[in-house]
């Protein structure tokens, strides 16, 4: 009957008892003794003298296999090992001491270019708060360096009622009438940083409201709040520049941020009433770092736009409809510009909005039986928004477009946590096992 | 990687272009190697022959990853962590994307348990033509109670999912290990107070294991380098995970510095890194939603900067899915377009009377048009013309979509524009509409200019379809 027995059970066996030595050890049938696999609560000591003694029994049985003609000599080097204490001994002995340090990026030289958005009457206009943007010089809360300002968020407001998600409608249905009531609540209530005013009805195709009623639309806005604002046409080519331009006049002053110069359409008019009106050029290019730079540098060098009036956005794809070339474009801009690329050394902002776009945030379920369910839409959309507009702030955006409150005040807790602007009790986190959830 | 050319890679090979590996030289075989599409064991005289032993070993050294990769579970759902050689995705991409268990209790009900195990096994979405999953189960032990703890992972175990045992008590580890000697669990955790015990567990049942210290490198390198000089090799390390204020930015940068010592060559301290969302349930959130958007969140910011591995309690749709999403964007290699199979697609349920369109196989490019297709309700026939994962825009200019190329997608989808459909009309995407004349020859089908963009498709529909006679 062969009967197995590690040495961590005999070192169990005889754990507490003050075993020096054995003796008088009966053995019946086959004896194997595994010295590997050594346990917890190992006793060296211990198991020295079970050393010992089994090279002593080791030694027996090689003399008796010798006189019965077996082969000589496998099992004693076996057992042989265990009379060194020091193999013996558990191999976790002593911590052994190291001391952490890692260095700074040092190729990380040139800082991204600050951009004031918003005129107080100190600076000539009549916005009651002035935002920051820009001004890093490491990436998006590294420990390199401090980030100056934090992340900013505006919040949308269009010139016509327009087609939702329905988890972002319930919250405006009431204002969507009125920009200027609109625009107030997404201030008051939702605690917008800005407002960016659409004025998308001027597309020929849509309403093809003209330039100068759309430009009241933008003077009711800025009566409506002082916080500042950016000023976006319908994105049509051939009407956007005579519509910011207008909308650029009447806000004369307010140093409102006039989106978008594109390579696709008459960029210099919209820098020409940038530089005329006193407000900054959001430079829009669609996710290509080499259009970006030819964009920005047509805008400092052909229409003189100076540097602090300059804010890209390289275009924005949802979570899961492209995020990953968004993010990727982003994180090179940002990385070449502190690595000193001046054509590319601004504020990013991003249309986070378009995460609204994605099927997961407003489908009322998938539409593939395989799925897992997916849940009450109403909750999933807001997510989708703040996971779009949480990676891009990670790869370097500095100003979010937005349209959920729920989404606009997580992106807000985080990015200002990582900011470090918010302090909070410690938790315990050494409970997190036993944490009742 | 210690090297970055293929001409480095190159002095290790056998120079003779036998062509075993599948590529005709040694220098194509050495480019593979670089950007870890090809592995030294696919080159056969280098693995065969005695006299290429020594520079098979050296090859290897220079070519492993500046993060070591580890393994966890075992057989075919066994995850791999770690592995990453560079900070910025742009530079090689990131491999092994961030893995996710989620959380069971071993005080839970047998029932509750099993049922959620088989919900995160089970779990799936679907995404650019396959399903995106979760990774395995972490098993706390809220007992604290050795034979219970083993009755749980015993359960766990029969679904074959990989698993972390949670406990600082070197028994309650023990007794889990016991039942699940072959799976090769992960080990939670190593701290200041247990790590001997814990450490000979590692080395005793051949296991991966965490050390964790909390907001403390200089204390989690020591554990490490303690026990990578013991011989343990497969090491997570856990800095702590605070999920609110102060804290959380400590940890996040924590991350930062840890990773960044492990690709700039800190061998000490470069191994995967495990992130605790769960913590979030601890930071006195009242509502259940607002804890799940946190621990997404929070999930979201360390999938992105170098959490290799994560554990999560939220199972909510709207938490799970764009965690899985989002591991998936950042892992997703940037400098390869991702590209559908090149054929013909029935959007809906299309008839002879519906439209064909067609697009590029660029993943991006068809699943939008689709989902702008099938999202209005528009049954049609969609093809995807293989442009090599290029865009429509792109493709007209490179060459990559042409009225020959899209003939010959017709062709071998085995498409016939005179008998599947009865209008003989085919729209192009509006960004291809230099090719329609030449379409119109090349397929003897009659050509409608589609839109710029997908998302503009159903009002064009309404005013151009069906085609007037």
């Amino acid at each position: 009957m062969a009967k197995k027995m590690k040495l961590s059970d005999l070192t169990s066996m005889f754990a507490g008892m003050d075993v020096e030595a054995l003796e008088g050890v009966t053995i019946e049938g086959d004896i194997e003794i595994d010295l590997g696999g050594l346990g917890g609560g190992f006793d060296p000591m211990l198991a020295a003298a079970l050393g010992q003694e089994s090279a002593i029994l080791a030694q027996h049985f090689a003399r008796l296999a010798g006189m019965f003609g077996y082969p000589v000599g496998i099992g004693a080097p076996a057992a042989a090992p265990a009379i060194s204490p020091a193999l013996a001994a558990p191999k976790l002995k002593d911590l052994i001491p190291a001391k952490f340090d890692v260095a700074n990026i040092a190729e990380w030289t040139t800082q991204i270019q600050e951009v004031p958005i918003g005129n107080t009457s100190a600076d000539g206009g009549s916005r009651g708060k002035r935002v920051v943007v820009g001004g890093e010089k490491a990436l998006p809360f590294f420990p390199d360096a401090p980030m100056p300002n934090r992340n900013q968020v505006t919040i949308d407001v269009f010139d016509m009622r327009i087609g939702l998600a329905k988890a972002v409608k319930e919250n405006y249905d009431e204002v969507m009438d009125s920009p200027g009531e609109w625009a107030k609540k997404n201030v008051e209530k939702f605690n917008a940083d800005m407002i960016t005013i659409h004025l998308i009805s001027t597309d020929p195709l849509i309403k093809d409201t003209p330039a100068k009623e759309a430009a009241k639309t933008v003077e009711e806005v800025l009566q409506a709040v002082d916080v500042p604002i950016a000023i976006g046409g319908s994105g049509n080519p051939q009407k956007d520049p005579e519509v910011l331009a207008r909308a650029a006049e009447v806000a004369e002053g307010e140093r409102c941020l006039l989106a978008s110069a594109s390579l696709n359409l008459d960029y210099a008019a919209i820098a020409e009433a940038a530089i005329k009106y006193d407000h900054d050029v959001l430079s829009w290019t669609q996710l290509d770092m080499n259009a970006q730079k030819e964009l920005n540098r047509k805008l400092m060098k052909q229409c003189n736009v100076p540097r602090d009036r300059i804010i890209m956005d390289p275009t924005t794809a949802a979570l899961g409809y492209g995020l990953d070339y968004a993010y990727t474009n982003m994180e090179r801009i940002r990385l070449a510009a502190l690595m000193g690329d001046d054509e590319l050394t601004f504020p990013m902002s991003s249309g986070t909005t378009n995460a609204w776009g994605a099927r997961e945030s407003w489908m009322v379920s998938s539409p593939l039986k395989e799925d897992s369910d997916w849940g009450p839409r109403e909750y999933r959309g807001p997510i989708w928004e703040i996971v779009t507009g949480l990676s891009l702030a990670i790869a370097g955006n500095d100003l979010f477009m937005m349209m959920h409150p729920t989404s606009v005040a997580v992106l807000k807790q985080i990015t200002q946590t990582l900011f470090g602007m918010i302090d909070t009790e410690q938790v315990d986190i050494a409970k997190w096992i036993g944490a009742e959830v | 990687m210690k090297i970055n050319s293929p001409l480095e890679a190159y002095k290790y090979l056998p120079q003779t272009n036998c062509g075993e590996c599948g590529e005709a030289t040694c220098m194509a075989f050495a480019s593979k190697l670089i950007d870890r599409s090809g592995k030294t064991s696919d080159c056969p005289p280098l693995v065969k022959e005695k006299k290429f032993a020594k520079k098979l070993a050296e090859l290897d050294r220079l070519l492993a990853p500046e993060i070591r990769q580890v393994t966890i579970g075992a057989g075919e759902k066994a995850v791999n962590i770690g592995g990453d050689d560079v900070l910025y995705r742009h530079k090689l991409t990131f491999f092994n994307k961030t893995k996710m268990f989620f959380d069971v209790a071993d005080n839970m009900e047998e029932a509750a348990l099993v049922a959620r195990v088989k919900q995160i096994a089970g779990y799936k979405k679907f995404y650019v033509g396959r399903n995106l999953l979760l990774d395995g189960v972490a098993i706390r032990a809220v007992s604290n109670d050795p034979v219970k703890f083993a009755a749980a992972v015993k359960k766990v175990a029969e679904v074959g999912i990989p698993m972390i045992f949670c406990s600082f008590n070197p028994a309650v580890l023990k007794a889990g290990l016991e039942v699940a000697k072959d799976k090769n669990p992960l080990l939670y955790a190593a701290n200041k107070d247990n790590w001997k015990e814990i450490g000979e567990l590692a080395l005793e049942y051949k296991v991966p294991v965490v050390v964790s210290a909390f907001n403390d490198l200089d204390a989690l390198k020591t554990l490490a380098k303690t026990f990578a000089e013991a011989g343990i090799k497969d090491i997570v390390l856990d800095p702590g995970t605070y999920p609110t204020g102060k804290g959380l930015k400590d940890t996040f940068t924590n991350f930062l510095k840890i990773r960044r010592a492990g690709i700039m060559g800190d061998t000490e301290i470069a191994y995967p890194i495990m992130a605790l969302p769960f913590t979030a349930w601890m930071a006195g959130i009242a509502d259940p939603v607002s804890a799940s958007y946190w621990e997404t969140v929070m999930a979201s910011v360390f999938t992105i900067r170098y959490g290799d591995i994560m554990i999560l309690h939220s199972m909510e749709p709207y938490a799970t899915m764009p965690e899985v999403h989002l591991a998936e964007t950042i892992y997703t290699d940037p400098r390869s377009p991702v590209a559908v199979d090149s054929k013909m697609y029935k959007v809906g349920n299309p008839t002879a009377d519906s439209p064909v369109l067609f697009t590029t196989n660029f993943a991006l490019t068809y699943y939008t048009v689709e989902s702008d297709l099938s999202s209005n309700g528009i049954d049609c026939w969609l093809l995807a013309v293989n442009t090599d994962g290029i865009g429509v825009e792109a493709a007209v200019a490179g060459g990559q979509l042409t009225a020959d190329k899209v003939k010959d997608a017709f062709d071998k989808a085995g498409f016939d524009l005179k008998t599947a459909v009865n209008h003989n009309t085919v729209i192009t995407p509006g960004l291809a509409a230099r090719l329609q004349g030449d379409l119109e020859d090349k397929l003897g089908a009659s050509v409608k200019v589609g839109p710029m963009d997908s998302g503009r498709l159903p009002g064009w529909m309404e005013k151009n379809w069906p085609p007037k006679k």
